[in-house]
């Protein structure tokens, strides 16, 4: 199934396929053997001439353990899953690290503005730049990103960084990725926002080092 | 293809846990109705919990009108309550006086309420001015229909004991007084949230 | 004690198939309304399918579907599967029809209210019908009518299509509240003498548990849908920013009942299962107190998930592990149930009619629909398969398990009882065999859609570069299920023809224990001749003291032979 999954480029984007394996494994497992032994029993205990069914209530505690055992499992495989995935949630949802570039993304119907502070690092300033559509990034760099909305809930979807967060209007929520690797990648909008929510889509374009220099001497000449 | 109809008259049927099958069926609504005004409640103290102001929104509410018809909906379950005793013995004037009164009452407290949203929109707090005032006309306006299907209920009860149709189903009294003590409860959790639960500029 | 039965004169026409306070008939006019609704819902389902396989062509036999009527596609499909279709199914249908037979009563407990929650369900249809011929077009805001979407008219372009949807629910909300009384006050009053709690059919346990569940999750979302209702037509802004509201308070509301609503479809349907698996295997349930346990279990846990519909939503990210246990712990039950049924099999003496295949198809669907929800309930997980096609797979192998493939169990299974006749073999195992391939055929591919990233409503998935190589996907499944609608064929043309030209069916075809099968096929009203008595549990077969596979629960205990 993972093979369909979109090339991976972010610092934690290959916790969250892990998780994702990791549970493809465990549920497989318990895939293979719940159908495995219903398979098992529609043919071994197919109605047959001269044999009666068993008679077994499954109330009792010794029979029951065949049930609650797996019952067991089940819940200690659930916990363990989830104790794992913990820790990739607070990484990628918990305390945002610390960074030099931080751009405002505000979202409406049907498209995304991506503001940059400019050199002098704070919004607000007449060295604003807004771009429509294009969020340009250092590769290897920490970025935050501030999540609004004009109108109502959008949501910021990099599939090749495993992120998504919504953009709610009211709100200003903060996410961050690092990508690692130079390219460009879409940003589709994830959470039906009208007519238009079909074709809502950005462009990452995820810079080498030097290259990202360019292109910020390119909007910034003075700086 | 029609046939003849057979039917078990099912408040009286047989009950096999000891609680009189209408009055199961009036407890069971009745929780869904709590979660109801549960849900609006809670919505309310959130949304309350997250903003500021509203102090001085509720500010604008009179807590005399408020607590009169507090009295006047205590009241009105008692009369309720003497409606249901009277009801036990089969005093079917007693049941028609009381129930009267508890009409009576309840229509007091909606002519009250209206007269005070009136004034209160006359004042420019319509339910648009604030998120205060939406929650405060939808809580009250949503009791207040309760009140009003309350006050039908017991007419029309009344109306069947005026015309001796409530010998032998007198228990119906007893079902909807249920209904009318969990309007009044109701109230007793609104008038406080929305009256009195306020500090000087607090929340 | 008398039981108040009263014996009327011959009733018209209008008495006995409209205004009927009959359970049985009320059962057959709920069917009516989810079948209609079902074909509606599948012509919905194929439009929208078209779009997404050939995006901005004709649909053959309908016409262009461009974005915006897409976005009305997909919301009146979901709204009416789960609203219109799978509850009046599920628990009108089936619930009314077979409560008091399996508890031994001549009717519910209150047959007029029962009358007025059908009548409201049919007006709750109109308005839902009307809701697409206004100007604007029905609600296009999604089956979950997230604000402020939904909030202010200029966002969607729809006007009264949506206040009419909101209407519509609250009418069908009234309908179930109403039913739910009668669910829960007639098994618990009105049993027959010697049927206690425990000897009660699984089936049974599991409609009042919906009952329950349903009467205490929708209050919220009443609430909720009147603010939203006043946030569209007076103004207020509950949950608009600009005027001090939250978007996220309907989120709250809304998933605060939406996760209990899903097992109040679930679990009826489990029921069907349980009464079937005993049946055709010859043996006890496995598990008979375990799974009342853990049905209750489910039930109270149900109330503290709902969040994990919120995860990616810009609540406190800190809420998100909380939820992520409760949603893995109340997987737990539902994994007892399936080892249950699975234990059934163990042993027994298994055979294969049409029903049988249907329930252990409900078994096999819902099993990938269960375990695919660890995906959905992993926090980090969800950052990426949120609003994806992973999500839509994952629910509708676990809905319509429940609804469609239990559901044609129970129709085939009771079909003798409610209308006296036997359904055609032949013709159902088609039926079942095409659904079961058909059905993977859509949605195996929507896994792959999901991990592939593809987002959940989007009319063209063609506009999206890293999409565009999954398309084969979305045209495959698109074919399936053209092929899934008509495949239902078969079903449509048995169950009408039977209704007329089927076997005489006798009492007791299937050779089971519960209630309803000593009642005539079909039951006459006050259903039973005389009112039976209760000696044992339900699911009494292959008893070593009696020579037959089964042993009826109203059959009186033979006297032991004395020394």
């Amino acid at each position: 199934m993972f093979r369909w999954l979109p090339e991976m480029v972010s610092t934690y984007g290959g916790d969250i396929d892990s998780m994702m394996y990791l549970i493809y494994y465990i549920v497989g497992a318990w895939f293979l053997l719940t159908y495995g032994a219903t398979a098992l029993f529609l043919i071994l205990y197919r109605r047959r001439e001269g044999r009666r069914a068993t008679y077994i209530e499954g109330n009792s505690l010794r029979e029951a353990a065949w049930i609650l055992v797996p019952c067991l499992i089940v819940l200690v495989l659930d916990l363990w899953i989830d104790f794992r995935g913990g820790e990739v949630w607070a990484k990628v949802k918990g305390r945002v690290p610390q960074s030099d570039l931080g751009i405002q993304v505000t979202a409406k119907q049907f498209n995304w503005e991506m503001l940059y502070p400019g050199p002098d690092g704070k919004f607000g300033t007449g060295d604003d730049l807004q771009f429509e559509n294009e969020l340009h990034v250092p590769v290897n760099k920490v970025i935050r990103v501030t999540l609004k909305s004009k109108d109502v809930i959008h949501s910021f979807f990099l599939p090749h960084l495993r992120l998504k967060q919504d953009a709610v209007p009211g709100r200003a929520i903060e996410a961050w990725f690092q990508a690692t690797k130079p390219g460009r990648y879409e940003i589709p909008c994830a959470e039906l926002c009208g007519f238009g929510h079909s074709g809502m889509n950005g462009f990452l374009i995820v810079h080498p080092a030097d290259e990202y220099e360019r292109w910020v001497k390119e909007h910034w000449p003075s700086s | 293809m029609a046939q003849t109809h057979v039917v078990a008259t099912g408040a009286e049927a047989r009950v096999a846990s000891g609680i009189a099958t209408g009055k199961m069926g009036v407890w069971w609504f009745l929780a869904s109705e709590i979660v109801l005004f549960g849900g609006l409640i809670g919505a309310f103290v959130m949304s309350r919990l997250g903003s500021g102001g509203w102090s001085e929104m509720a500010a604008h509410l009179s807590v005399p009108i408020g607590t009169i018809n507090t009295f006047v909906l205590l009241t009105s379950s008692l009369t309720m309550v003497l409606a249901f005793a009277a009801a036990d013995k089969g005093d079917q004037r007693g049941i028609r006086t009381w129930l009267l009164l508890t009409v009576l009452l309840g229509l007091t407290f909606l002519i009250i309420k209206g007269f005070e949203w009136r004034s209160e929109i006359g004042a420019g707090f319509t339910p648009m001015a604030s998120n205060f005032w939406s929650f405060y006309y939808t809580m009250t306006g949503l009791h207040g229909l309760h009140v009003l299907a309350g006050v039908v209920i017991n007419f029309l009860l009344f109306l069947s004991a005026l015309m001796g149709l409530l010998r032998g189903r007198e228990h119906r009294v007893e079902l909807a007084g249920l209904y009318w003590h969990f309007v009044d409860v109701v109230w007793i959790f609104l008038f406080p949230l929305l009256y009195l639960s306020w500090s000087k500029g607090g929340h | 004690m008398s039981e108040g039965v009263k014996v009327e004169e011959r009733m018209s026409f209008f008495r006995t198939y409209v205004f009927s306070i009959d359970h049985k008939m009320i059962a057959k006019q709920y069917l009516a309304i989810g079948l209609f609704w079902a074909i509606v819902g599948g012509l919905l389902a194929y439009l929208l399918r078209w779009q997404l396989a050939y995006p901005d062509t004709e649909a053959p036999g309908w016409g262009f579907i461009g974005p915006e009527f897409y976005n009305m596609l997909v919301t009146m499909h979901g709204t009416i599967m789960v609203f219109f279709v799978a509850m009046p199914i599920l628990l009108g249908a089936f619930g009314n029809f077979l409560i008091p037979l399996m508890v031994g009563a001549r009717d519910m407990a209150f047959p007029r209210l029962n009358m007025l929650s059908v009548w409201t369900l049919a007006l709750s249809s109109l308005v839902l019908l009307i809701s697409f011929f206004v100007p604007g077009g029905a609600a296009s805001a999604g089956w979950t009518g997230y604000p402020p979407l939904s909030a202010k008219p200029i966002y969607t372009g729809v006007n009264w299509g949506l206040n009419l949807w909101i209407l519509a629910l609250a009418l069908e909300f009234a309908s179930f509240l109403m039913g739910g009384v009668n669910f829960l006050t007639t098994p618990i009053n009105l049993r027959a003498l010697g049927l206690s709690m425990f000897r009660l059919p699984l089936l049974i346990w599991m409609q009042m548990t919906a009952a329950i569940l349903f009467m205490l999750s929708v209050g919220p979302l009443i609430a909720g849908a009147v603010m939203l209702l006043l946030d569209r037509v007076a103004g207020t802004s509950f949950y608009l920013p600009e005027g001090g509201g939250d978007p996220i308070l309907w989120q709250h509301l809304f998933w605060f009942f939406g996760h209990p609503e899903v097992y109040v479809i679930l679990m009826p349907g489990l029921g069907i299962v349980l009464e079937i698996f005993p049946v055709f295997s010859r043996k006890p349930i496995f598990g008979y107190r375990p799974i009342i346990y853990s049905t209750i279990a489910a039930a109270i846990l149900s109330f503290t998930v709902w969040a994990h519909h919120q995860f990616i939503s810009g609540m406190d990210p800190r809420l998100a592990m909380p939820f992520s246990i409760t949603t893995i712990i109340i997987s737990v039950p539902f994994a007892l149930m399936v080892f249950a049924m699975i234990a059934t099999l163990w042993g027994g003496s298994i055979s294969f009619p049409t029903p049988m295949l249907f329930a252990l198809g409900t078994l096999a669907i819902f099993l990938i629909g269960g375990l695919t929800g660890i995906f959905n309930g992993s926090a980090p997980v969800d950052i990426y398969i949120h609003d994806t096609y992973f999500v839509v797979a994952h629910f509708h192998y676990t809905l319509f398990s429940a609804l469609f493939f239990a559901g044609f169990a129970g129709l085939y299974f009771w079909f003798p009882k409610m209308f006296g006749r036997m359904m055609n073999e032949a013709l159902g195992k088609l039926h079942f065999w095409l659904t079961f391939l058909l059905f993977n055929a859509i949605f195996i591919p929507m896994f792959l859609l999901g991990a592939g990233g593809m987002m959940r409503r989007i009319a063209n998935p063609m506009q999206y570069e890293f999409l565009q190589p999954l398309q084969p996907l979305n045209a495959f499944a698109t074919i399936a299920t053209i092929f899934l609608l008509l495949a239902q064929l078969p079903f449509v043309v048995n169950f009408f023809w039977s209704l007329f030209a089927g076997k005489v069916a006798e009492r007791n075809p299937w050779h089971a224990n519960t209630l309803e099968w000593s009642a005539p096929s079909p039951p006459p009203h006050g259903n039973f001749d005389t009112v039976p008595v209760v000696y044992r549990g339900p699911y009494e077969y292959s008893h070593p003291s009696v020579s037959e596979e089964w042993l009826p629960q109203d059959r009186p205990t033979m006297p032991t032979a004395t020394a």
